[in-house]
């Protein structure tokens, strides 16, 4: 393995933004393989496209899922990443790190394979880039015995879940987020390691309605972390927001005119429950859908309610197969208590998964499957009651799949008895 | 001691799961948690947390390729031993937080990472670009339309400057997605940048008998554009395949997700489509999916000029024109998708007016609409 004639990779060495050219080749001093990525990859900005084959199937003993088989189809060319399997690993909640195991793992990682990685893939996992078959089993050894970490998902199971910082480091979490996630992740490890699902499904975890990992856009159960009662305010700074002492926004924006209450919070409310009496803010909290908008904006001054939880979304996904899909509110509220190991949730997380294993199709996201039986019929299964908050207005077509038994004697009738009434 | 390959099974530990997130935060994470009371950002790039305890800590906000090497992340493992007690963390958009317990320590740190080049850029908080959250392309992927990490240097680089300050009417999210499988999940981004084939999925009969599973890859193909057919393979032997009719294509790609003897991937059918104004967050007017504005633009490595254009075009004219606050999506609204079109002087094509399922739901239906430089 040695240097290629990389100009076009080299280009991107310059600019103000890191450069992974500049980091490959620094790598290479230790990983000779890096050397042939970047050959790879300049064969492909020139020839416009990929040089990996579809795949193949690789693992470790035991687990269906977090190994992503990967060959080069030049391997002759670029010995050095003829086999480039990727492996994700599980991510600590809210993915910090201390410098100790970060350290034993690049160590580890430099041993088995090519040095290097991705922080992270878009799902959450810790991903790492580009080893041979033969080095798989030893990596699991070390990454298990050594390091007490173990492998994520891929494949047709749960995904590694993921979350926002939450109560760790944000003022507006409802619920602690990192806490959610890893006792999640601790009671699923089976469903995470081996597929039986009829799909991939995600289970993503944000503390607010600012949904930070984008749990609505891309989980099939998203957990959104809520308030039931008022909104806290403190008057006091709200009179600092209001004589320029506090900054809007938390300082967000480094232009701008003079913080203006009425035209960036009161005006921007969605649903107009703000207003001012005198120099006291006022929410008429019943009207409040919570947004996020004011709380955002004055942070110092209005915090979530105290009476705290999630509302819980299901259904969304990426366009493939059938278009993108976002989540779908289906509980409006639930506790989440980490005494009773958060039984609410584990409730509904079993009654989707049975019901789904049974019903999905091969290869259908759970969204999928919801459209296809209809968001009647899911709730019913789920024995939740329709309330006006599962849709954004009552349908306007009036074809109501009634069923026989919702009908005053049933559908069985007689034509003929029919017919002595009603003449043709 | 170690892996055995004579005994593979010995003191085989499994399901463990990750490494407890307590014993990866600092000390005024764990002593804190739930008791955070305000934040605010003293400078871009740094966010101070304060709690009800009366403790504080700093976040540096540092922008990455994601993309990293073990060298890389052993520099980062430095700077976290100099200044924050041993810890770090990232994003959900791949940037790196280096969080620390006194000002102090955040001035000294911010000084040093400006000395590392351009490897350690702060910013990316409040009303500026954060990091593309994107995906593997040429450096790891079978299917993409396009490359990752070299589109995203190319939009970074001109993009720079509002990284680095807070100078846009509220915060902007780019993302990237090398193929309509959308792993980074683009559909609800601020601009989102997509790999697109314009191709059909070739057939090689020579191949496809022993790695497709046939009824799987017609059933993969939503618009019902794969069928069984028999050919003549190159040694002249009859062979159970498919055939694809082209003109329901709508270059998915599914069915070579499916079957790896349907390649569509091609130099010049390839490229890019650009869309904007989707939105996660619940703030203000909710949720949106990103909207199709630009449907190709050519694969132009090693920097995309097309494509950074576009992208750096449709971020200035919001931000000269948007209110404070309003994201792309809530201004395109605002002003209405013509004016939309005529103010970042995209042209409107047929493209952009949908044909897919439920595309009734897109057209407009009232006599209500600006009259713009497209109604002639
Ligand atoms: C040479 C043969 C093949 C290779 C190397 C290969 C490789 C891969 C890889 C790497 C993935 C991505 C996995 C992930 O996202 O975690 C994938 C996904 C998938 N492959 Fe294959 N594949 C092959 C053949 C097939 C065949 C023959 C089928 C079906 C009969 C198939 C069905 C699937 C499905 C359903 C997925 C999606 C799974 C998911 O998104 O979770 N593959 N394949
Ligand atoms: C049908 C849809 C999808 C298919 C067939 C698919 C297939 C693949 C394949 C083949 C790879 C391997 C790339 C490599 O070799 O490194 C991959 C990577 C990955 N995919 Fe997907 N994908 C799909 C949708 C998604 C979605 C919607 C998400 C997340 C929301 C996602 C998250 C990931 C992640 C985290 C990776 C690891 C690498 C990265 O982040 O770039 N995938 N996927
Ligand atoms: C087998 C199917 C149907 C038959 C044979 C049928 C037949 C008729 C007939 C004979 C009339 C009376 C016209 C008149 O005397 O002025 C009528 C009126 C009407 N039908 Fe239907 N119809 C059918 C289905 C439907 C459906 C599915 C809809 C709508 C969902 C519909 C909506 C109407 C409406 C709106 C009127 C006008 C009522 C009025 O102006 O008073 N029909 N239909
Ligand atoms: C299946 C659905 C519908 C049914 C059964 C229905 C039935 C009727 C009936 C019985 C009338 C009264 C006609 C009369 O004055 O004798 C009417 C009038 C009307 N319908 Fe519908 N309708 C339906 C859907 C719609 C829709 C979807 C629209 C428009 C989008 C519409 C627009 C109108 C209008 C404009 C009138 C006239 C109202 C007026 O007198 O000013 N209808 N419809
Ligand atoms: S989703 Fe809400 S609670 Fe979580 S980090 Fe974002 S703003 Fe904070
Ligand atoms: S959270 Fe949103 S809806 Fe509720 S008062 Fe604030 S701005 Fe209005
Ligand atoms: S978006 Fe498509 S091309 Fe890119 S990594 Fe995911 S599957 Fe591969
Ligand atoms: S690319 Fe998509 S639409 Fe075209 S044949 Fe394949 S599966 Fe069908």
């Amino acid at each position: 393995m040695s240097k290629h004639d990389t100009p076009m990779m080299d280009d991107l060495e310059k600019g103000p933004w890191p450069s992974f050219v500049s980091d490959l080749k620094r790598q290479a001093a230790k990983s000779p393989q890096c050397w042939d990525i970047l050959g790879q990859m300049e064969q492909s900005y020139k020839d416009k496209i990929t040089h990996w084959k579809h795949g193949g199937i690789v693992g470790v003993f035991g687990y269906g899922g977090g190994i992503v088989g990967r060959y080069s189809d030049l391997p002759d060319k670029f010995p050095g990443v003829a086999h480039f399997h990727t492996v994700r690993l599980n991510q600590p909640s809210s993915k910090f790190y201390t410098t100790e195991i970060l350290r034993k793992l690049c160590d580890l990682w430099e041993k088995r394979g090519s040095g290097m990685t991705n922080f992270h893939g878009s799902t959450g996992d810790l991903v790492l880039l580009g080893t041979k078959t033969d080095e798989l089993e030893p990596l699991f050894y070390d990454l298990t015995h050594d390091l007490n970490w173990d492998l994520g998902g891929s494949g047709s199971n749960l995904r590694t879940p993921a979350n926002c910082i939450g109560k760790s480091r944000c003022e507006w979490a409802c619920y602690d987020t990192d806490a959610v996630c890893y006792a999640m992740t601790m009671k699923y490890q089976d469903e995470i390691h081996r597929p039986a699902f009829p799909y991939k499904f995600k289970f993503k975890f944000s503390g607010c309605p600012n949904d930070c990992v984008a749990a609505i856009a891309r989980s099939d159960l998203a957990v959104i972390g809520t308030w039931r009662d008022a909104i806290r305010i403190n008057q006091a700074e709200v009179k600092n927001y209001i004589s320029g002492a506090n900054k809007p926004n938390g300082g967000a924006h480094s232009k701008g005119s003079k913080f203006d209450i009425q035209k960036e919070v009161i005006s921007l409310c969605p649903t107009g429950c703000m207003w001012m009496e005198g120099d006291t803010l006022k929410i008429d909290d019943a009207e409040c859908t919570r947004c996020m908008h004011c709380l955002n904006v004055m942070p110092k001054a209005l915090r979530p309610g105290t009476d705290q939880g999630a509302t819980i979304m299901m259904g969304a996904k990426a366009p493939i197969l059938d278009g993108a899909q976002l989540a779908t509110m289906i509980y409006p509220f639930i506790k989440l208590d980490a005494e009773n190991e958060f039984e609410g949730l584990v409730e509904i997380i079993e009654k989707v998964w049975d019901w789904w294993m049974e019903n999905g199709k091969n290869r259908e996201r759970l969204g999928e499957t919801m459209q296809r039986i209809s968001l009647p019929v899911f709730l019913r299964v789920l024995e939740v009651e329709p309330i006006p908050q599962h849709v954004k207005e009552p349908r306007s077509n009036p074809y109501v799949f009634w069923r026989e038994e919702e009908v005053e004697g049933g559908w069985e009738r007689d034509v003929k008895e029919f017919r002595k009434r009603n003449a043709m | 001691m170690g892996y055995d390959p004579q005994n593979p099974m010995k003191d085989r530990i499994t399901d463990i799961g990750p490494p407890h997130y307590e014993g990866m935060m600092p000390k005024v994470i764990n002593e804190n948690r739930g008791k955070w009371l305000y934040h605010e950002i003293v400078q871009p790039g740094v966010l101070k947390h304060v709690s009800e305890t009366g403790a504080e800590c700093y976040t540096v906000r540092v922008g990455s390729a994601r993309l990293l090497s073990v060298e890389f992340l052993r520099e980062t493992c430095d700077i976290a031993d100099k200044f924050c007690d041993g810890h770090v963390r990232w994003t959900t958009r791949n940037n790196i937080e280096f969080i620390t317990d006194s000002e102090a320590k955040m001035k000294a740190m911010v000084e040093d990472l400006k000395g590392r080049g351009n490897r350690f850029p702060v910013g990316g908080t409040g009303a500026s670009v954060s990091n593309v959250v994107h995906t593997q392309g040429w450096i790891h992927c079978h299917t993409p339309a396009t490359d990752a990490s070299g589109v995203v240097k190319a939009v970074m680089d001109a993009l720079f400057d509002h990284f680095v300050s807070m100078d846009l009417p509220a915060k902007c999210k780019v993302a990237l997605a090398c193929c309509l499988n959308m792993c980074g999940a683009v559909h609800c981004s601020d601009i989102a940048i997509l790999g697109i084939h314009r191709k059909p999925p070739m057939v090689d009969h020579d191949a496809i008998t022993g790695v497709c599973e046939l009824p799987l890859a017609i059933a993969a193909c939503p618009l019902g554009a794969v069928k069984p057919h028999t050919a003549k393979n190159s040694a002249g032997e009859e062979v159970k395949t498919v055939k694809v009719n082209a003109e329901r294509c709508m270059f998915c790609g599914n069915c070579y997700t499916m079957c790896p003897a349907m390649p569509l991937a091609d130099p010049e059918g390839d490229g890019i489509a650009i869309l904007v104004g989707g939105k996660v967050s619940n703030s203000r007017k909710g949720t949106a999916f990103s909207k199709l504005v630009i449907p190709f633009l050519p694969n132009n490595p090693p920097r995309w000029p097309e494509v950074v254009d576009t992208v750096k075009g449709i971020l200035e004219t919001w931000a000269k024109n948007a209110n404070k606050y309003e994201r792309i999506g809530e201004w395109a609204e605002r002003i209405g998708w013509e004016k939309f079109f005529e103010l970042t002087k995209i042209p409107f094509t047929e493209k952009s007016v949908d044909d897919y399922r439920l595309a009734y739901d897109t057209w407009r239906t009232t006599t209500q609409f600006k009259f713009t430089s497209h109604t002639k």
